[in-house]
């Protein structure tokens, strides 16, 4: 095992607050992919951790109807980066992905965010609350 | 962070669209505009050049879902042109690598449309 990942200390917690628009997707991505960058991953791994965190606020901005604003929180430990990201909208859209087969239908192709942030990401768990809203929590580990 | 987009006529009646930088929910309007122009003009036969894009999300591959239906409709095809190894890993995992045609160069990506 990598000496590094011998313990589970906090690096830190980043959090960032960002507009749900589009355009400020890309502020996330950069910022979530500078955090990970911080813990022992891969260029490959920063990069599925880059397209997860691009996904979740998509997702937010798509599908959280009502929301303005997205709340992501980094915790970054020696073994795994922890990403949260919570919107005030109700989501529905969580739990129907499970599998790959029809992507190439037009109306799959909202899915498609789910299922990459599902196939990229080590673990992905979220709650659905009618009246706070919806949070994703999502964990990538570092190799060993 | 912006996309680029270039829409060339390449030999017979296929064109070819060149995309420069990164398509996700903000730029990929601006993608799916170009490919929708040209099926409106009734051009069915594209290759779009994904070797300068540095990434792709959901949103992005949509675009080219849905491109790729509309031209089918007509008999027509979309090919792709992507080394990218990131962006062919995401086709990969989606299962979308089965319904395009992705080649290493735009050479190949024409002589697959015919």
């Amino acid at each position: 095992m990598n000496p590094a990942l011998a313990t589970d200390a906090s690096y830190g917690t980043v959090e960032l607050k960002i507009p749900a628009k589009a355009e400020w997707v890309a502020v996330a991505r950069l910022a979530v992919s500078a955090v990970a960058s911080r813990l022992l991953f891969s260029v490959d791994e920063i990069e599925d951790v880059k397209l997860a965190i691009a996904e979740a606020c998509t997702n937010c901005i798509q599908h959280g109807s009502g929301t303005d604003q997205i709340e992501i929180t980094c915790e970054a430990l020696a073994s795994e980066l922890i990403i949260t990201v919570r919107d005030r909208g109700v989501a529905l859209h969580f739990e129907r992905v499970e599998s790959k087969a029809g992507f190439g239908d037009e109306h799959r192709t909202e899915e498609l965010g789910v299922f990459l942030i599902r196939a990229l990401m080590d673990t992905v768990n979220y709650i659905v609350d009618q009246k706070s809203g919806t949070e994703l929590v999502m964990t990538k580990r570092v190799s060993e | 962070m912006d996309i680029k987009v270039n829409v060339r006529q390449s030999d017979g009646d296929a064109y070819v669209v060149d995309l420069t930088g990164e398509i996700d929910v903000y730029t990929s309007p601006k993608v799916k505009d170009a490919i929708t122009e040209l099926i409106d003009q009734q051009h069915y036969n594209l290759v779009i050049n994904l070797e300068k894009v540095r990434y792709i999300d959901s949103t992005g591959l949509g675009v080219l879902i849905g491109g790729l239906k509309r031209v089918r409709e007509h008999g027509g095809s979309v090919n792709l042109v992507c080394t990218n190894p990131q962006i062919k890993k995401i086709f990969d995992i989606t299962g979308l690598v089965k319904i395009f045609g992705i080649f290493d160069d735009e050479q190949g990506a024409m002589k697959a449309l015919v």
